[in-house]
């Protein structure tokens, strides 16, 4: 990257998305996009917005409201050559193709001893925040980072979107993207070239030597608003964005707590078997030795998403509930 | 119109070599010579054969967890498939996916599939790649009876009519759903009667008459490859074995007579009777046919017997492709 500050646009998440999706298909006539509503109407939250306008029904086709044959037509096209981008509009949707992404895209190639490959990208929308209730709302990363031939990114912010989605169309295996629908509007430097960030690398957004504190999506933002606060009391949190959740930089990860023998691991889905299980018993594996307290998590409770936006607030980690987990880590001896 | 004595011919090859490479797979597999499930094609043909007849290596199919006839029909050879059955280093997918995910790409051939329903779905993305390079090639999905009660053939069936893919749908109705006959799991007799639902065309077929399938098959794959879209091709036929294994009698969710009664309008007999009568083919030319096929099945199992199985190190590789770029 050339990150020359005068020259750099802001762009929203969701129009880094979509600058990526562009150049890719301006650079590659096999790329193509398919899903619901994704046509004239620019999908549900504008992330192909102008896309069919400018590539023509062709290459940017509206799909039926059919899950299973929407990833059917990645599986089916990337296996002859094409390299697809398909859109599933809420991850909670992704549930109802759960053969197609679990059976078929993820495990042909090994099936077929290796002489598929899957060139397929399955974008979608996760999280909460948006009282859009239990089945538009949940964070199910964990279920397809438990499925080996998947790949699964997660970008927090605008930059790492582009580059991560350019990565993602670019990879010869089937990955997941999945957006934020709350980071949807959030701004940041977006150069303008295609640029590319390489999946499985993690990015420490904030140094520190206290605690590292593991978030990813969202939660980042509100890890570095926990951090600061922290801060002013002397607290030094080192903040680590794995950004690809499959593969994981566990590297990065372990190496950082073993220097600060302290780690939170946050995310927005239920605490029981999410991420936070698995980097931790890694770093019990890892750096067992090195550890001044167990583990820490801050993660939902293991509940559906609710409704009412007093008991959504209840149920999402924030800046605050991460601050207490960081002080509760450190007043271990 | 008549097919040509060479078309015959070829037809009654692919159907001999189906029947002789399934007829080896079961005695090795109750010799215990075979891990894993075995479900056989034998029965059924005349309707992979007759409708791959009209497929080139560069139109793609999708397959079931009964797959074996249809990579024969679309050229598969003996020994790497025997090999993948017997889970060896050579076998068409390195002895990774076996029976259930026997596949050849190369060939157009895009896997059995343990999954039933889930072929359909995978044959309009194939489909969907033909129409969008413009090609002329094709994608033909075969599946069962049972199948078309799953979603997600309705999903593909009607997404390939709404993007006018050019996709075929080959339904092999051998009246039962694993071990429960047609009749207890769906109200209509037809499966064809489901092609209108989507905006098809759909026609029954003798699938125990490899001429009439090739000829329906036919009149779909050039309906698709003309660009007019999907048809359905319903092929009454029949598994001789069990839905798994060999064993083909005295088992309850069939009569012994029932299975008597289809083995009489046995596909390979009546194309032979036919061929003969009509002076098309000779005896010759049948018994060459499967004299050759005996040879390849000979070679085949041997050539699987004696290859290694894969090297235990491999067991992570393949998992995902190393991007390049």
């Amino acid at each position: 990257m050339s990150a020359t500050t005068t020259d750099v646009r802001s762009l929203t998440y969701v129009q880094a998305f979509n600058e990526a999706v562009r150049q890719c298909m301006e650079a590659d006539d096999s790329v193509f996009c398919a899903g619901e509503d994704v046509g004239a109407f620019g999908g549900v939250f504008g992330s192909f917005a102008g896309l069919q306008a400018r590539f023509g029904e062709r290459r940017v086709v509206d799909t039926p409201i059919s899950e299973q044959a929407i990833i059917g037509l990645g599986v089916g096209s990337a296996v002859s050559g094409l390299r697809p981008i398909v859109d599933i509009m809420f991850m909670d949707f992704l549930l109802v193709a759960l053969d197609q992404v679990v059976n078929q895209a993820a495990k042909l190639k090994y099936m077929f001893g290796g002489k598929a490959t899957l060139p397929l990208t399955i974008t979608t929308a996760g999280g909460g925040g948006l009282s859009a209730a239990a089945q538009h709302s949940q964070s199910l990363e964990a279920i397809l980072c438990h499925i080996p031939g998947l790949k699964v990114v997660y970008p927090s912010n605008a930059y790492d979107m582009k580059g991560l989605m350019v990565s993602c169309i670019r990879e010869d295996n089937p990955t997941v993207m999945v957006k934020h629908k709350r980071l949807l509007g959030a701004k940041g430097p977006v150069p303008e070239e295609c640029y590319a960030i390489p999946l499985g690398v993690a990015e420490v957004k904030r140094p520190g030597r206290d605690v590292t504190v593991v978030a990813f999506g969202r939660m980042v933002d509100e890890s570095m608003r926990a951090a600061k606060r922290l801060a002013e009391d002397g607290i030094e949190v080192e903040v680590i964005d794995p950004r690809t959740l499959q593969p994981l930089d566990s590297a990065t990860i372990v190496e950082s707590a073993k220097r600060t023998n302290r780690i939170v691991v946050v995310h927005e889905a239920v605490r029981f078997g999410g991420l936070g299980a698995e980097i931790a018993a890694q770093i019990q594996e890892e750096a067992f030795d090195y550890l001044d307290a167990p583990v820490g998590r801050v993660a939902a409770p293991f509940s559906p998403v609710p409704f009412s936006p007093v008991l959504e607030q209840a149920y999402l980690p924030d800046a605050d509930r991460i601050a207490a987990a960081v002080r509760s880590t450190l007043q271990r001896a | 119109m008549d097919p040509t004595p060479d078309v015959l011919r070829d037809l009654h090859r692919r159907m001999v070599r189906i029947r002789l490479f399934e007829e080896a797979a079961g005695r090795l597999a109750e010799a215990a010579k075979l891990p894993g499930f075995l479900h056989l094609y034998v029965g059924e043909e005349a309707v992979a054969s007759g409708v791959c007849a009209h497929l080139s290596d560069a139109d793609r199919i999708t397959s079931t967890h009964r797959g074996h006839g249809h990579l024969v029909a679309k050229g598969g050879r003996f020994a790497p498939m025997m090999a993948e059955l017997m889970g060896k280093a050579t076998g068409y997918c390195n002895g990774k996916g076996g029976s259930m995910h026997i596949s050849s790409l190369e060939l157009g051939m895009l896997g059995a599939n343990g999954i039933v329903g889930a072929g359909s779905p995978i044959a309009v993305g194939a489909a969907f790649a033909s129409k969008y390079r413009a090609d002329g090639t094709v994608a033909v999905a075969f599946f069962g009876d049972g199948s078309t009660n799953i979603g997600a053939f309705h999903e593909a069936a009607n997404m390939a009519c709404a993007l006018k893919l050019p996709a075929v749908f080959v339904c092999e109705n051998n009246e039962y759903g694993e071990f429960t006959p047609r009749s207890k799991t769906m109200a209509i007799t037809d499966i064809v009667d489901r092609a209108a639902g989507y905006g098809m065309p759909g026609v029954i077929v003798d699938g125990m008459d490899v001429v009439a399938v090739h000829e329906a098959a036919g009149e779909a794959i050039a309906r698709a490859r003309a660009g007019e879209g999907p048809s359905l091709v319903e092929a009454k036929t029949y598994r001789f074995f069990n839905h798994h294994g060999v064993q083909n009698l005295g088992l309850k969710y069939r009569s012994d007579d029932e299975v008597a009664q289809w083995r009489q309008r046995d596909p390979i007999s009546l194309l032979e009777q036919r061929v003969l009568a009509d002076g098309s083919l000779t005896q010759a030319d049948l018994d060459a046919t499967w004299a050759d096929g005996r040879a390849e099945i000979d070679d085949a199992i041997a050539f699987a017997e004696a290859s290694p199985f894969p090297d235990p190190a491999s067991l992570l590789a393949d998992v995902y492709t190393e991007t390049l770029r």
